[in-house]
């Protein structure tokens, strides 16, 4: 049994005993969180847009996307709508969701599989608008994981910008497999 | 795999006759490095995220045996189902009897430099299966039958013009196109109908949470959460060395892999796997294949704490030049240098040569592996084994011998300046002294500093 034969030879060959080093909690010197989080997510290939508790979000994504015909809206979109397109993920042309925090330092967006409906979504539509509430956003990735502490859900991705890649001679394309563009809805309180 | 594979000097004696290439590829990495430095700057921290991630790697080897229970048994509890490979030949064979059970004949694989040191594709094309790598650089070197030569930048050898060539030939783009924009959209358009039709989809892992059972996949292009959400099997393959402790850690290590790998502060996705899809299933395949051997050398252990973010090979001098084919091994540049031994000392012994010891390696780790430290040991480990060539053995002891002893040293040096006044040829000559190939020795001076020493102002 290879288990057994792995298990024994890493027992066997390990080094003595390492302590596991305290984490450090290191701050976050920004106090501009909103600022931050743009200027990161815009170096990703993203945007931001900045809206008050309340404020319909619809007309706003509508104008962001004049040409798209299937857009499933899981926030303020309504259920039969959204039961109907997800029968051809593959045809949608933009997906809203919830994201449930915001990364300053690198413009991440944690997203669960609960906001993502389906996995499959956040990565299968043409474009991708995430909203986030702003008392949701942390400085960096230790007040993330802090603030996520032990939920551990089924599945869950950081998002930080549209799909992008850099293969061919280092020359940035945006729009790799996934979406090709990525909007955020900083919802103020 | 049996035959010896050419060595790296020789391999990167033909690189270098494309001068204007070489120059491009230099260029190119080290830019990224460049763009490393600058946004590693950024962080006043980073020097203590260093010492954490190193320190929290050096833990996790110490207790590896617990920690891979724990995550076995975490991930089981999860509805994964894990599998272990003592080896490569395990490895694959355990991947392929998956494919079998499901009879799938449509496999999308994200990158994973795992399935390249296990020889993954070439095994299950033996079987009549075709894998489609998903990752863009990747499917270039695909369809152009060639291994990937950098782990996170697998095309990086190739310009342009040529992928425009390979996708003329394999996808139908226009010919004598070359736009970056037009043909990665072209493999969009035909690797999106592959993720719609993929049975099954093959990941790698950068990081296993040993608390949770969860693995932690990065990419930029969305392709292994693609493939992963759209088939109906999900197979991570990892090494043991993926291991962390707790979730926690993720965010020593997600703030580091991506700005040391490409300059980025984060990549565009960080998916965490805990549990399959509901509906579909989920396999983890636990690799050894040497590691365990690694984790015995004393000297060499500490390789194994390496998250494959490849910024030692943007800075080594010798890897951009000499590109990474000419270290035929899945892993190139410095840190394949130091693994590949392990693997096979008789085959790699050409590889911990392939550097010159400057150490810019060691100081851009993450994780701060002493690269150039464990290079200088290999060949010694190498030597004394019997791997090195005759020529360069034999050479190295009659060196060890002359610069033991002040008389043999000062003998020698008066005969070669002589010889060389007499004989230039014999160090100018390029078959009998192959470290002359690129370079020109000055004219021998007279006498040494000590001769002239004793007679200008030595009072004894």
């Amino acid at each position: 049994m290879s288990r057994e034969k792995i298990l024994a030879a890493v027992k066997q060959n390990k080094p003595a005993p390492v302590p596991l080093p305290e984490m450090l909690s290191f701050a976050y010197p920004v106090t501009d969180l909103t600022a931050a989080f743009t200027a990161a997510i815009t170096k990703a290939g993203g945007a931001t847009n900045i809206v008050k508790k309340g404020q319909p979000l619809t007309p706003a994504i509508k104008a962001l996307f004049p040409d798209a015909q299937r857009i499933a809206d899981f926030i303020e979109g309504d259920t039969t709508t959204n039961a109907a397109l997800l029968q051809q993920p593959a045809l949608l042309d933009v997906v809203v969701l919830k994201g449930q925090l915001g990364v300053a330092e690198n413009g991440a967006i944690w997203v669960t599989d609960k906001d993502c409906v389906e996995r499959v979504l956040p990565f299968i539509t043409q474009h991708l608008v995430l909203v986030i509430d702003q008392p949701t956003l942390v400085g960096n990735m230790h007040q993330a994981y802090a603030v996520m502490g032990q939920q551990n859900p089924d599945y869950g991705v950081f998002i930080a910008g549209p799909s992008k890649t850099a293969d061919i001679e280092q020359s940035l394309v945006i729009g790799a497999h996934g979406p090709r563009s990525m909007q955020v809805f900083i919802v103020e309180p | 795999m049996h035959t010896k594979p050419i060595p790296h000097a020789e391999a990167a004696s033909a690189f270098l006759e494309n001068k204007e290439r070489v120059q491009w590829h230099d260029e190119t990495l080290w830019f990224v490095r460049y763009k490393r430095d600058k946004i590693v700057n950024e962080i006043p921290e980073w020097e203590q995220l260093r010492d954490l991630a190193s320190q929290i790697k050096d833990h996790t080897l110490s207790q590896l045996d617990q920690y891979l229970g724990q995550f076995e048994a975490a991930a089981i509890a999860n509805g994964v189902t894990v599998h272990w490979a003592a080896d490569a030949a395990d490895h694959n064979r355990i991947v392929h009897s998956i494919l079998a059970k499901h009879k799938a004949q449509k496999i999308v694989k994200s990158k994973s430099m795992l399935t390249e040191e296990c020889h993954l594709n070439e095994y299950l094309e033996t079987q009549g299966i075709e894998v489609v790598d998903t990752d863009l650089g990747e499917r270039i070197v695909q369809l152009n039958k060639e291994m990937p030569s950098h782990i996170v930048l697998p095309a990086i050898h190739i310009k342009k013009e040529e992928v425009g060539e390979i996708f003329h030939q394999h996808l139908g783009t226009e010919k004598g196109a070359s736009d970056p924009l037009y043909l990665a959209l072209a493999a969009r358009e035909h690797l999106r109908q592959k993720f719609l039709a993929a049975d099954i989809a093959i990941t790698g892992v950068n990081f296993a949470v040993a608390e949770t059972g969860a693995i932690v996949v990065c990419t930029n292009e969305g392709n292994a959460d693609l493939g992963a959400h759209l088939a109906k099997v999900h197979i991570a393959c990892m090494g043991i060395e993926k291991l962390i402790p707790r979730t926690e850690h993720l965010s020593v290590f997600l703030r580091m892999l991506a700005r040391n790998a490409t300059g980025q502060n984060i990549t565009a996705y960080s998916s965490h796997f805990r549990k399959p899809q509901p509906g579909s299933e989920m396999h983890i395949v636990i690799v050894d294949n040497g590691r365990t051997t690694q984790l015995g050398r004393e000297a060499f252990r500490n390789s194994l704490k390496c998250i494959r973010c490849g910024a030692c090979l943007n800075t080594c001098p010798v890897y951009r030049r000499s590109g990474g084919h000419s270290y035929h091994n899945a892993t190139a540049g410095p840190i394949g240098a130091i693994l590949a031994p392990n693997l096979d000392m008789r085959k790699n012994a050409d590889l911990p040569f392939a550097s010159t010891l400057c150490g810019s390696c060691t100081d851009v780790c993450p994780v701060k592996i002493d690269i150039h430290n464990q290079l200088y040991q290999w060949r010694q480990v190498l030597t004394q084994e019997g791997h090195v060539p005759a020529a360069k053995a034999a050479g190295m002891k009659v060196m060890a011998g002359v610069l033991a002893s002040p008389a043999r040293y000062s003998f020698a040096g008066k005969w070669a300046r002589k010889l060389l006044r007499w004989f230039p040829s014999l160090a100018l000559n390029k078959t009998f002294n192959p470290w002359a190939k690129q370079r020109d020795l000055p004219a021998p001076p007279k006498e040494s500093f000590r001769e002239w020493y004793q007679k200008n102002g030595g009072s004894k």
